[in-house]
Formats: structure tokens, C-alpha cells, sequence
């Protein structure tokens, strides 16, 4: 059996990856692989990394049987990993303190980021913190009116907010901001990229930060059950929680690997951020993978509920899990998402992000259909006290 | 080493037959530097832009750089995204940048057009597509901003086998590898970032770019043209004492956004003059 490699040296994943940017960005590029390939093995780095997740974010996340919404379902078990009781309330801490300890190996004090929920803002903020930071957050000016929390969190680390005005306003143009900043002060700035996209070496390492999350799920699961899962199940927005949990497990052949994706209001209306299920490839951010665009090569405005899977593009290595069919890619829609949401509130007394929720809509549409001894892993990737406005919003209540 | 595939050193080097080539012949015989401006197709709107692009030719155009708009201009600044926007708002495609450059080619034979844009407007028409639509259209370099030379091989290639320039761009960044590299892939001409930034950012540094060339001059061997942050006559004399072409784009735009339509030639041309004369008055 074929044992997984990617991505190649100049950070391919098949046809997707690769490094599609400026050549003002190319030098500050091919100094951050050549200092990431320096430390990613590097005793002395692996050993602050993981003393910081257990210290600082309490790790290893606990899995948890849902038992009493298994057993409501009828079918496979759930199990969700705990990704929501990580400090900061998401998954998205693990990657952050990596790349803030790789900024303070290559002496840079100041850190950017792009947000669209607000999540990976608060993590970055937090972390810049932690290490004593300059840290500014670009994010769109749509997304800041979103989550009005989690731009007071960042604010209240310290943080500066740029408010983003160009193009859409979401996610992908907090992104391109983020860029512009790097390139005009690329000698004392790193910019901490949230999900596994944008130029390699970017998925390839937010990817290894991530992984975290499947390497304790493989250890846990045979504490928990006494094996692996039938399914992993997460959802693709950028998709960096997906494959922080589907990376160690992508030569065990046996687990199959199900990434949801934002339906928004359904695939046939066009509202929606299925880029997998509906897009085509092209080069975005930096990298060649699927893109939501039009017949001119535009890219186009993307839907959800979740403002964390608002994004027209995709991680490069989830492209290449489709093609390959080693993973494969499913589309949640906004109403089930919701319904999801309030029902693991109600079985089990956890409220999940609207973002994990299309992960937990989808095990809810299978586990049914499964015998009751088959095993659905749902990574729960964040907790949802910042979707209270949104979610209350759409019941018609106001605070 | 730089590395030179067969194909790529198959290319048919714009020089005296080219339109690229022709121009900054003729440009050294006169002693001139030469003048780019850019502008964005479709920039306020797509009728404007053959037009516009005659009266940039009139007022001193050597060569017209045609921005593609992209609805993600990572490496552009507010300026050139807003034309961008402008150009989208009127749907302002591949195909119709196209068949402006088309019509601008049917009563200016002489004056090179270079796009400048993104990849994945060209990957959506098709590589192969598009560049044989370019050269019936009468484009004669193409600059894709994220297209660095690691990942454009076959784009190369395709752009060689329809006597296209692949322009590429440089920046104060860029190794004397990266350099030799690129050396092996670019024809036309060098485009040198001036400053470490976006478009139309404003904190140049004329000493730093006065070192570089001379650097860019031993790897490679073709006229050097800088831009990015180029605002006023007398930075494009100062650069013009060591460059040989002066690109001059988001300052232009704003020109163009800031004029009444029924204006905006005119005050483009009156620009363009004043930034033409300071060239010539060296």
C-alpha cells in the first residue's frame, strides 16, 4: 500500500499547492520553509510546542460518546473530540502557538492575521499576548458587524482590528489584506495564516499543527473503544480542523474520511460555500485548488451561516483528497446545520459552534443508516458562545 | 546555475522583429526612456479603454501595460483594486480585454500592449486558449503576477509558441539565483518592484534601487523598466538616470477616478505629457 508523502518539495499536493505569489513574496517565502523545515523536527521546538498545549491549552482534548443523541438517532455511535475545550473555545489555538514559536525563533515581533468568525483572530491575539506581540487582525468589515464578540476578545488581548472594506468583505479579502501588510513590512512581521491554505509552506505546516488532533484521537479511541473509528467526520471551510484530524489517520485505509462543507441555503440556489462539491480549480492565495468562481475566472461571493466556512477556496491537500478519493466531500445546509446546533444542546448539554455543527448535521444523517456498533469520530472543533447573536437572531430574539 | 529547459530557451527572443523588441530599439537609437503607463481594461468603463489607451499613446506612451481585473488583486494597493472593482461592475472579462487590445491593434500597429494580471482569469479561458487569442488580438507581452517562475514551465512554453512575452517581475527581495532563473524564462523586459509593497504605496527608496540595477544588469540581459510608487515627474527622472523604462500606473488611475468622464482624456493626457517631458528633458 501506498504510504502518503505530500506534499513535494515545493509544497504539491498532485496538481494543487505550489507556491502562486508575487515576487515580492517569494524571498520571505523560501526563508520561512527553510527555517519551518529547520524546526518542525527540532527537539527543542517539539518539546515547548507540545509543554504549551498541555499547558496552556489544555490538551489533550478529552473524546466524549454522545451517547444519549447516539442513542436518539438510532444508528452508529458518536463520539466527539473535544476540540471546543481548548482554551479560546476552538481548534484554532494549536496552530497559532506553532506558528508564534517559529515567529520568535526567526526574530519577528510583530504577528498578522486574517479572521473571518473571529476565532483564529482570538487565537493569534491570544498568543501574541502570551509572548509579548505586536499582533494586528485583518478582517472584513461584513465579518466584523458578524461577530462583534470576538472583535471586542481581540481588542481586549491587545490587539489592533483593521476593518477590511475591499471586495466582498469577508474572509478572502481579510486575506488579501494580510498579504499586502506582509509584503510592505516583511522584515519584522510574520504573518500567522489560520487555515491550510494560502502559498506552501502554509498547508503543509498548519496541517502539522494541527495533527495533534488525530494523533491524540488515534491514542483515545483505542483507550475509549478499543479501535479505530468507522468515520471521521469534519467540517471544510479553509479545512484545517478536517485535516489536523485526518492526517494521521490517511494511511489506515480502513477509517473513511468525510469533510462537510457549508450548503448555505442549498447547492441549486447558489448560496452557499460548497467549493468542493461545486467548484472548479484554479490559483487563489497562492495556491492551485478548488475555487468558487464564475465562467470569467472571478472569484465569487460565497454563503453560509458559519462564518468560519465563508470562504471560496479550500485547503490544496482536501483538492487532492477528493481527486484521489481517499476523502470524500459532502454539503451541510444552513437549516441543518441549526438543527444539529440545537440538538447537541439538547441531547448532550454541549452548545458546538455553528462552523462544527455541519460536521454534527452530517453524522446525524448517517449514524441512522448505521448499525449500532459502527463508530462516527465528529470533530468538534469549537464551541459555539460566539454564534449566541446569530443563532438568536434567526429564533427572532434580541438581546 | 540557472536552469534553462529546452523549451524555454526555444523561445523566439522579442528583439528587432518584435513589437517589444522594435520599440526600445528605437527608444536607444533616440536616446529616450522609454514610458509604461498602465491602466486597468475596462477602468471606468470598457468603452473608454481603446480610446484611452490611443490617448496614452499620443501623450507619450511607448508601451501600454492593460491591467486584467481580478476580483483578488493580492499584490495591488486600494488604487488599482477600485479599477479593478470598477471594471468588474461592468463585467469586464478576459474576452472583452481582449477585444480591446483587438480594436486598439486595428489603427495603432506599433505601440507593444503588455497585460498584467492574475492567473486564474487566464486558467479559467485555458492557457492554450488564451494565448492564441492574445496573439490574434495583438497583445505582445503578458505579466502574471503570481506566476513565479517555479510554477510556469508550461506557460512559458505556451506563451513561446505564439511569440508572447512572458514579462516578469522582480523585486528588491529577489536573490542573484532567483535572478539567473528568471533570466532563463523572461523576454521583453524586466519589470523591477521599486519599493517592498503594493501597488501605488509611497515610501520609494531611490538609492536602493540605483544599487540593484547594475546587479539586475550582470544576470540579465534585457531593458529594465520600474515601477510601483512612481508618483511625479521628477521620480520618473530620477529613476529614468539608471532604468530604461518608467512604469507609471496607480497615479494615472487616480487621475482616471478623478476626473468626469467627459474629462478624464484629457487630464490623463495632460499628466502623461508632463511626466513625458520630464523624461525626454534628462
Amino acid at each position: 500500500m501506498q504510504i502518503y508523502d505530500l506534499p513535494d518539495a515545493r509544497g504539491h499536493f498532485g496538481q494543487y499547492g505550489g507556491v502562486f505569489v508575487a515576487e515580492t513574496l517569494m524571498h520571505a517565502l523560501d526563508e520561512l520553509s527553510a527555517q519551518y523545515q529547520r524546526y518542525r523536527n527540532d527537539a527543542e521546538f517539539v518539546a515547548e510546542f507540545e509543554y504549551e498545549l498541555r499547558h496552556y491549552v489544555g490538551r489533550p482534548s478529552p473524546i466524549y460518546h454522545a451517547k444519549r443523541w447516539s442513542r436518539a438517532l438510532g444508528g452508529a455511535q458518536i463520539f466527539l473530540k473535544r476540540e471546543d475545550l481548548n482554551h479560546t473555545g476552538a481548534h484554532k489555538i494549536n496552530n497559532t502557538i506553532g506558528q508564534a514559536l517559529l515567529a520568535r525563533r526567526m526574530g519577528k515581533p510583530r504577528v498578522i492575521a486574517e479572521t473571518g468568525a473571529g476565532q483564529h483572530g482570538v487565537a493569534t491575539a491570544t498568543v501574541a499576548a502570551r509572548y509579548g506581540m505586536e499582533c494586528v487582525v485583518y478582517m472584513g468589515s461584513e465579518d466584523i458587524r458578524r461577530q462583534a464578540t470576538n472583535v471586542y476578545r481581540m481588542k481586549l488581548l491587545n490587539a489592533t482590528v483593521v476593518p477590511v472594506v475591499s471586495g466582498s468583505r469577508t474572509l478572502k479579502d481579510a486575506l488579501n489584506e494580510a498579504m499586502r501588510d506582509w509584503v510592505t513590512n516583511i522584515e519584522n512581521t510574520f504573518y500567522i495564516i489560520g487555515s491550510v491554505a494560502g502559498p506552501h509552506p502554509y498547508p503543509m505546516m498548519v496541517r502539522d499543527f494541527q495533527s495533534v488532533i488525530g494523533r491524540e484521537s488515534k491514542k483515545q479511541m483505542l483507550e475509549l473503544a478499543d479501535r479505530q473509528p468507522d468515520y471521521l467526520i469534519a467540517c471544510v471551510g479553509g479545512g484545517s480542523n478536517a485535516i489536523g484530524l485526518f492526517y494521521p489517520y490517511l494511511n489506515d485505509h480502513d477509517v473513511r474520511l468525510v469533510g462537510v462543507e457549508a450548503g448555505g441555503t442549498g447547492l441549486e440556489t447558489g448560496k452557499h460555500a460548497a467549493t468542493l462539491s461545486t467548484g472548479t480549480p484554479g490559483v487563489l492565495h497562492g495556491n492551485r485548488t478548488y475555487l468558487m468562481q464564475d465562467a470569467n475566472g472571478q472569484i465569487i461571493e460565497t454563503h453560509s451561516i458559519s462564518a468560519g466556512l465563508d470562504y471560496p477556496g479550500v485547503g490544496p491537500e482536501h483538492s487532492w483528497l477528493k481527486d484521489s478519493k481517499r476523502a470524500e466531500y459532502v454539503a451541510v445546509t444552513d437549516d441543518d446545520a441549526l438543527a444539529a446546533f440545537h440538538a447537541l444542546c439538547k441531547f448532550e448539554g454541549i452548545i458546538p459552534a455553528l462552523e462544527s455543527a455541519h460536521a454534527l448535521a452530517y453524522a446525524a444523517t448517517l449514524a441512522p443508516q448505521l448499525d449500532k456498533d459502527k463508530i462516527l469520530l465528529v470533530n468538534l472543533s469549537g464551541r459555539g458562545d460566539k454564534d449566541m447573536n446569530t443563532v438568536a437572531q434567526l429564533s427572532g430574539i434580541t438581546f | 546555475m540557472a536552469q534553462t529547459t529546452a523549451a524555454a530557451s526555444a523561445v523566439i527572443k522579442p528583439g528587432v522583429d518584435s513589437r517589444i523588441g522594435k520599440a526600445f530599439a528605437r527608444l536607444r537609437q533616440q536616446e529616450r526612456k522609454a514610458l509604461i503607463p498602465f491602466v486597468t481594461a475596462g477602468d471606468p468603463d470598457p468603452e473608454m479603454t481603446p480610446p484611452l489607451m490611443h490617448a496614452l499613446v499620443d501623450s507619450g506612451a511607448d508601451i501600454i501595460e492593460l491591467g486584467v481585473p481580478f476580483s483578488d488583486p493580492m499584490a495591488d494597493g486600494p488604487t488599482i483594486q477600485r479599477a479593478s472593482e470598477r471594471a468588474l461592475k461592468h463585467g469586464t472579462g478576459l474576452k472583452d480585454v481582449l477585444a480591446m487590445v483587438a480594436k486598439f491593434r486595428a489603427t495603432d500597429e506599433v505601440t507593444p500592449v503588455v497585460l498584467m494580471g492574475y492567473a486564474n482569469p487566464i486558467e479559467a479561458m485555458g492557457v492554450t486558449r488564451f494565448a492564441a487569442q492574445a496573439r490574434i488580438s495583438g497583445v505582445d507581452g503578458v505579466l502574471v503576477v503570481d506566476y513565479p517562475p517555479e510554477e510556469c514551465a508550461d506557460w512559458v512554453d505556451t506563451l513561446a509558441d505564439n511569440e508572447i512575452a512572458p514579462i516578469f517581475l522582480l523585486s528588491p527581495t529577489t536573490t542573484t539565483a532567483r535572478m539567473q532563473r528568471i533570466a532563463s524564462f523572461a523576454r521583453g523586459y524586466i519589470y523591477y518592484v521599486s519599493l517592498k509593497g503594493v501597488t501605488g504605496a509611497g515610501h520609494l527608496d531611490l538609492e536602493s534601487i540605483a544599487e540593484k540595477i547594475p546587479q539586475i544588469r550582470e544576470n540579465i540581459d534585457l531593458p529594465i523598466g520600474v515601477g510601483f510608487g512612481i508618483r511625479n515627474a521628477q521620480t520618473v527622472q530620477a529613476i529614468a538616470k539608471f532604468a530604461d523604462a518608467v512604469v507609471i500606473g496607480s497615479r494615472l488611475v487616480e487621475e482616471l477616478e478623478g476626473s468626469p468622464r467627459d474629462q478624464a482624456l484629457a487630464r490623463v493626457s495632460a499628466l502623461m505629457q508632463t511626466l513625458r517631458s520630464a523624461l525626454d528633458a534628462r
